[in-house]
């Protein structure tokens, strides 16, 4: 197997005396989907918040692309190409959808230290974010100030934020989250379309999302991984059946 | 009508529409200011020019902070410090024979810079209340040094010899030749701020105001950019500085107390922030209630105050704001003042409580104030105290090994804050026993 994209090695985190994350060994190929489940209080955000950097590890390492970035902050980590959405969004309130998108692109070309040129008219900022925005059919809100965009477009809002930053690992947390049937299935279809483009480390609830998008998934209980394996090997694993899956299942 | 007069109509008329709201407002407002010297002889006259300097002076500061408060959602609390370190550094370099445009005027902008720099180090890491603390006392402690320059006035202040020197001759001094000077200075602020709003940096300056989580997760550190706009701000004030030193020939340590960054903060605030038009009217809001309030009565501060109050309870977003929404709303002036009073009636449960409180205080105020002063002390002290704390600490576990400097500095603030306490003790004990 080719050197892993993302690679966590014994992971550990705590909250007093709560283990969050306990002993953490996972390895993320480039250019698959992979989506962890557990739980509500498995860990899962936490373990997100701990590769994306806003939260440091009590101990292990993570290596993204090779390189340690355990003790790296979190917008160093971004210009390395690690995207994040959250489970509860972030966007810009104040700034339209188009803005949103284009900081992420003006974050990756050239120098933000530029303090005379109106930015609102730069093509080379407002062209890529409007194709962001295309892939998560939302260039017709473009203009629409992020704070007044629904619950729903929030969210692909997010994912185009995510898409402009042109990331190597994508970090969804909870992308469904809150999100009406119709919503959901329109999002799984938009993530249909990327998984090939896309390495993405998926955390969600909505198995039907998992089940439709992952080529491995891993299951996190009480801050460790009981099992790792395509979605029909985790699907027949009986210590996940009783874990988690058996109430659902 | 000549063809040539209606085609300079119509190329105004255009190049009006091209305008953005803002910036017609601001124009309309510096048109009007610089309609003032023409007609001084008719409206008062010279004095009329000194009110007209005065709120574009604070004007121009008052744009600097919105810099801050407006776009980076730092409240600073220790603005008028520049005012004063500009006026200083200017004064000083003209107190030595070197009053000259090209001395005096890099001396002002170089010693705020570097201040805004220095101080900004430390202030801009931190957020919310503590950024006001921190600026809070570092506009005090520039406060006390200034009244510790014996050499150069101490408390009483500093004469200048003379307005500063425009390539030897002496242009500034002309009254009107001044006023335009400082209209010209106030325009390109305007622009400039205007400008950077606006700019890459300005978007990522208001991005993290918006959501710093999501700035970073995006690849955005915020230090760099706060630090940044702060020593911008910092030196556009130290500029303000050098203007109103001029303004007044004088220079002293009352330019730099914190109840002159207080005014800047109404300022904006009474003028409306996240608009660059905004503080302007503030400053000329603020200069003009403060003149005619003070002719009417001594105990003019009682008026603006509640009044202040006012127009924070019922204009959210400041002057700026009520002419945005009548504009948006396109009201009739009837329509307008049934919206007002309805706005009123909406708040009347907090604000007549409110209003029932500050009656009921004020009556028992004459009584009380003793006391409360000594109450407004000690929490003043608490809070001082706590933040003092609160920085060493930080700084203690910040650093991986030890960071000498910033226990001292924590020891120097303590030391400054102590002797500043047994000031004011002192004070109100000899107001409480006459």
């Amino acid at each position: 197997m080719s050197e892993p994209i993302l690679r966590l090695e014994r992971l550990s985190k705590s909250f007093g005396a709560l283990k969050v994350t306990d002993g953490i060994d996972l390895d993320i190929q480039a250019g698959e989907t992979h989506a962890i489940i557990g739980p509500n209080g498995a860990g899962k955000t936490t373990l997100i918040d701990q590769i994306s950097g806003a939260l440091r590890p009590d101990a292990g390492r993570i290596s993204f692309d090779g390189r340690d970035v355990t003790d790296m902050a979190v917008p160093a980590r971004a210009h390395l190409g690690l995207a994040r959405s959250f489970q509860i969004t972030q966007v810009l309130p104040r700034f339209t959808a188009l803005e949103n998108v284009a900081l992420a692109v003006q974050a990756r070309s050239g120098s933000s230290f530029r303090f005379w040129q109106p930015a609102a008219t730069q093509e080379a900022l407002n062209a890529p974010s409007m194709a962001a925005l295309n892939v998560v059919a939302l260039a017709p809100r473009a203009h629409i100030a992020a704070g007044a965009l629904s619950h729903g477009e929030k969210r692909r809002l997010e994912l185009a934020i995510a898409l402009a930053q042109a990331p190597r690992l994508l970090l969804l947390d909870e992308p469904m989250a809150g999100a009406g049937a119709e919503e959901t299935r329109g999002l799984i279809e938009t993530l249909k379309g990327l998984k090939r483009q896309f390495t993405l480390l998926l955390v969600e609830h909505d198995m039907q999302a998992v089940f439709a998008l992952a080529d491995r998934i891993s299951v996190l209980v009480e801050g460790r991984i009981i099992a790792t394996g395509s979605p029909q090997a985790v699907r027949a694993n009986p210590a996940v059946r009783s874990a988690y899956l058996g109430e659902a299942a | 009508m000549p063809l040539a007069v209606r085609t300079v109509i119509d190329a105004a008329a255009h190049g009006l529409r091209a305008l953005t709201f803002d910036q017609r407002m601001a124009g309309g407002l510096f048109l009007l200011l610089a309609l003032l010297p023409p007609l001084s002889p008719v409206l008062g006259g010279g004095y009329l020019l000194l009110i007209g300097e005065r709120a574009m002076v604070l004007g121009l500061a008052a744009i600097s902070l919105e810099l801050l408060i407006g776009a980076g959602g730092m409240v600073s609390f220790g603005h008028a410090a520049f005012l004063g370190i500009g006026a200083y550094g200017a004064g000083i370099a003209a107190s030595h024979g070197l009053g000259t445009l090209s001395v005096a005027l890099p001396a002002a902008l170089a010693a705020s810079a570097l201040f805004a720099l220095a101080t900004g180090a430390i202030a801009v890491r931190t957020r919310g209340v503590y950024f006001i603390m921190i600026t809070l006392a570092f506009g005090q402690m520039a406060f006390f040094v200034a009244t510790s320059l014996a050499p150069y006035g101490g408390d009483d202040g500093l004469s200048w010899p003379g307005r500063t020197l425009v390539f030897g001759t002496r242009l500034l001094e002309g009254r009107t030749t001044f006023f335009y000077v400082t209209l010209l200075l106030t325009v390109a602020a305007y622009v400039l701020v205007s400008r950077l709003i606006g700019s890459r940096f300005g978007r990522v300056l208001r991005g993290l105001t918006d959501s710093e989580t999501r700035m970073q997760a995006i690849g955005f550190a915020p230090y760099p950019f706060r630090l940044t706009a702060y020593v911008i701000a910092g030196t556009l004030c130290g500029l303000a500085g050098f203007l109103i030193g001029n303004h007044a020939e004088f220079v002293s340590p009352a330019y730099m107390h914190w109840t002159r960054s207080g005014e800047l903060i109404v300022m904006v605030l009474l003028g409306g922030t996240g608009t660059v038009y905004g503080p302007i009217i503030g400053a000329l809001a603020f200069v003009l209630l403060e003149e005619i309030l003070s002719r009417l009565t001594e105990h003019w501060k009682a008026i603006l105050g509640p009044l202040l109050v006012l127009v924070v309870l019922f204009a959210r977003g400041g002057l700026a704001g009520g002419i945005e929404a009548w504009r948006r709303r396109k009201l009739t002036p009837a329509q307008l003042l049934a919206s007002l009073e309805r706005r009123a009636r909406e708040t009347t449960a907090g604000a007549g409580h409110r209003a029932a409180q500050i009656a009921a205080t004020s009556g028992r105020l004459a009584r009380e104030t003793a006391t409360r002063v000594g109450a407004v002390w000690r929490a003043w002290r608490v809070v001082l105290h706590h933040w003092l704390g609160a920085l060493v600490l930080s700084a203690k576990r910040g650093a991986a090994g030890a960071r000498p400097w910033a226990t001292a500095l924590g020891r120097r603030l303590e030391s400054l804050v102590q002797s500043a306490e047994r000031g004011i003790a002192a004070a109100v004990d000899r107001w409480r026993r006459r």
